[in-house]
């Protein structure tokens, strides 16, 4: 069903939102503490990037349909 | 989805908050700890110039960006309204799009100048032919008779000058051949007279005898040559008449004349033959003769001579001095024997000197006798060569002669040969005409009777005929009812059958639930194609059915009424997304677009439409006017304008009613058919 296309998208885009922004949130959180010394900024920027890489794959995958494949030609 | 979706951003944005709460609190903390030193005009001066440093330069790079590539300068006269203008002012008008040169095409007039050549042909004929009238009969015979008694009067004369001529001139040539033999005659004689008087053994008073004889014989001669002369003379003058003659009768073209013509050269002919025969043998007599007379001329001359010697020596002694020889003193022998010496010394020298002569004297003789050889020898050719030639003209006369008979003959026999047939078909035609009227006559009353007869029994044949035909013709009409009602029968079953068949397949239509599609309807299907094998309309129309209504089954109507809403609300939120616009920013828009949006939810649709109706939002109001209505295939239509993400969103939902509504019309179309078929095969009662 088309219809159920777009949502089943958002559902993964969500699932990987959480996926990331967890685990993004979690080596933040790892690298705050090991290497950086109890300081926020890791924990967000960790956290950021979990964030924009979620969205990121979000986007690709809402807009996989329309993206243009394009291959260079062999010269003969 | 959307309402996790919802969740999601709250919690975002409560995150943001907390972040940029966090956040926000230290730099306020480090500007204020940095900027207590410097005033606040500065701060605000600074941060003016700041700004306008960045907007001018943010300005300026884009001119000269735009300046370098002209693709992005209409990309921003697109997108930033009054850009355009700033542009122009800055850079001066934009470089005119590429057009592809448009080669004209070189038309090449060819004008052809057929130059018109007249024909004037004027060709004077000016034929006058002379009236050809045909000549009555008589009158053709008339003229031909009187043509040939032409021909014979002139032939007639023309045989009698001929015959008269040949007369006169075989007369002359006798005599003229006559005459010569009687010089060749008179020839021989005098030769051999003079032979004997040379001969001098003769006792000497037959010598006179001789003598006389001889010059008789002489005189005959010339009398004799004289006349043959005079005869050939006459005799060549007759031939002459006699040649003029035949040429003049060959000319006048008689054919009947030929053949005594032909005789007439002939005898010519031999006629000059004999008498050039008659003269070589005279000419030939006389150089004999000629020759005789010359020798006895030298003989006498040397008798003469020796007596005048003797008589010299002696003079006393006169002729005849062979009787004197006992009369003879011895000195007179002495003398006559010393003048015989001598004389047989000097005949001796003159023997010698003629010896040595003679060789030369032979020669210049011989010299003489072949030129005198010669010229007879070409005498006798030439002549014997018009003598052959003659001939041989007068052979080939005679044979055109023959073989124009032979022909005329030939002729004369087709000739008769063709009467011969013209007679005997003649004869025939008559016979046939004869015998026809002999029978119309004897047959006329006859046959008044038989055709009298014969018409009776014409007109009772045309009565059975006719009778036997209506019988025959009813008998077939019974008979063909009969088989039209079976077949009519036939069909009618076959119709019903049919019809069974189509509304069993309607009635698995009726089998959809809610949610699920019908059973397959492959069975029914199957069912028509076996029961309607003949019909041909049918087979098609079943086998026009998709392949998954068959296999499948289709959705009901209801069923897809309800799925049609869940559609509508999906393609109003993602209306704004297409293949330019699909980042999630966009969707965010989309989704704001669909809830602020107030419209009203079915919308009549007009009769025609326009672009603004294409339009996501208007199409759905449409469908949703349309399929509340129960128009399924309306609602499909409006459906199908629908374009990017709405578009693939309605996309399964539309293949569905497609098929359904494919289905439905070739089941409908088969149900009128079987309908129609049926009404067909009723009679009415």
């Amino acid at each position: 069903m088309s219809e159920k296309e777009l949502g089943q998208k958002w559902d993964r885009c969500l699932a990987d939102c959480a996926v990331k922004f967890g685990t993004g949130l979690g080596l933040g959180i790892v690298f705050s503490v090991v290497f950086f010394k109890r300081r926020t900024w890791p924990i967000v920027f960790g956290t950021g990037l979990g964030l924009g890489m979620a969205y990121s794959n979000c986007q690709n995958d809402l807009r996989s349909r329309y993206v243009l494949h394009s291959k260079v030609a062999k010269e003969q | 989805c959307c309402s996790a979706c919802e969740i999601m951003i709250c919690l975002f944005v409560s995150l943001q908050q907390c972040v940029w709460g966090k956040v926000k609190a230290h730099p306020l903390q480090h500007c204020r700890r940095y900027t207590t030193a410097g005033d606040s005009g500065s701060n605000a001066g600074k941060i003016v110039a700041a700004s306008l440093l960045t907007v001018g330069g943010g300005l300026g790079s884009t001119i000269l960006y735009a300046k370098w590539d002209p693709k992005f300068r209409a990309n921003i006269e697109k997108s930033v309204p009054y850009s355009d203008q700033l542009f122009e002012m800055a850079l001066g008008p934009p470089p005119p799009p590429l057009v592809p040169l448009q080669k004209k095409p070189v038309r090449v007039t060819i004008t052809f100048t057929f130059p018109l050549s007249v024909f004037d042909a004027c060709l004077h004929k000016d034929h006058h032919e002379p009236a050809l009238k045909e000549r009555p009969a008589e009158e053709v015979s008339a003229r031909l008779a009187q043509q040939d008694k032409v021909e014979q009067d002139a032939l007639a004369a023309l045989t009698a000058g001929l015959e008269e001529s040949l007369g006169s001139s075989a007369k002359t040539t006798l005599q003229a051949i006559g005459a010569q033999e009687a010089v060749l005659t008179a020839i021989a004689t005098h030769t051999n007279k003079l032979k004997e008087a040379m001969d001098s053994q003769t006792p000497p008073d037959e010598k006179s005898t001789q003598w006389k004889a001889l010059n008789e014989a002489l005189s005959d001669r010339t009398r004799a040559m004289e006349e043959a002369e005079e005869a050939l003379l006459k005799a060549k003058g007759e031939l002459e008449i006699l040649r003029g003659v035949i040429n003049s009768a060959k000319q006048s073209k008689i054919d009947a004349a030929r053949p005594q013509i032909l005789a007439a050269e002939e005898n010519l002919h031999s006629m000059i033959v004999d008498l050039d025969k008659v003269v070589t043998k005279v000419q030939t007599a006389q150089t004999e003769a000629k020759i005789m007379s010359q020798y006895s001329e030298l003989v006498n001359e040397a008798k003469a001579q020796f007596q005048q010697e003797l008589a010299n020596i002696t003079p006393e002694i006169q002729a005849n001095w062979k009787g004197l020889s006992g009369k003879l003193s011895a000195d007179d022998l002495n003398s006559l024997i010393a003048h015989a010496h001598r004389r047989i010394d000097q005949l001796n020298r003159e023997l010698a000197e003629q010896r040595v002569r003679e060789q030369i004297h032979i020669e210049v003789a011989l010299e003489q006798q072949k030129l005198e050889d010669q010229k007879a020898l070409e005498r006798a050719v030439a002549s014997a060569l018009e003598h052959r030639r003659e001939d041989m003209r007068l052979e080939q006369e005679k044979k055109v002669q023959e073989v124009r008979e032979v022909m005329e003959a030939e002729m004369r026999t087709q000739l008769r040969r063709q009467a011969a047939a013209h007679t005997d078909h003649l004869r025939d035609v008559l016979k046939v005409q004869e015998q026809e009227l002999h029978e119309e006559i004897m047959n006329s009353k006859m046959m008044e009777q038989e055709t009298h007869y014969r018409r009776l029994t014409q007109e009772q044949l045309d009565t059975f005929t006719l009778d036997m035909n209506a019988a025959y013709a009813r008998l077939k009409g019974i008979e063909e009812a009969i088989d039209s009602h079976v077949i009519a029968e036939e069909e009618a079953r076959k119709a019903h059958q049919l019809w069974l068949s189509v509304e069993a397949l309607n009635y698995t239509l009726k089998s959809a639930g809610a949610d699920s599609p019908t059973e397959p309807l492959e069975g029914a299907v199957g069912v028509i194609k076996e029961n309607c094998a003949e019909n041909e309309f049918a087979q098609a129309l079943a086998s026009a059915l998709p392949e998954e209504s068959l296999s499948r089954g289709i959705y009901g109507e209801a069923s897809l009424r309800a799925r049609f809403y869940d559609i509508r609300r999906l393609a109003r939120r993602v209306a704004l997304i297409d293949e330019t616009r699909n980042s999630l920013y966009q969707y965010f828009l989309s989704y704001l677009q669909s809830i602020l949006l107030f419209e009203r939810e079915q919308v009549a649709p007009p009769a025609k439409l326009a672009p603004e109706d294409l339009d996501t939002f208007r199409l759905l109001a449409y469908a949703t006017y349309s399929i509340e209505r129960g128009d399924l295939e309306l609602a499909a239509k409006f459906v199908n304008q629908l374009r990017g993400a709405s578009q693939r969103v309605a996309q399964d939902w539309l293949k569905e009613a497609r098929l359904t509504l494919e289905t439905k019309q070739v089941i409908s179309l088969l149900l009128a058919y079987a309908n129609a078929v049926g009404l067909g095969t009723t009679q009415a009662p």
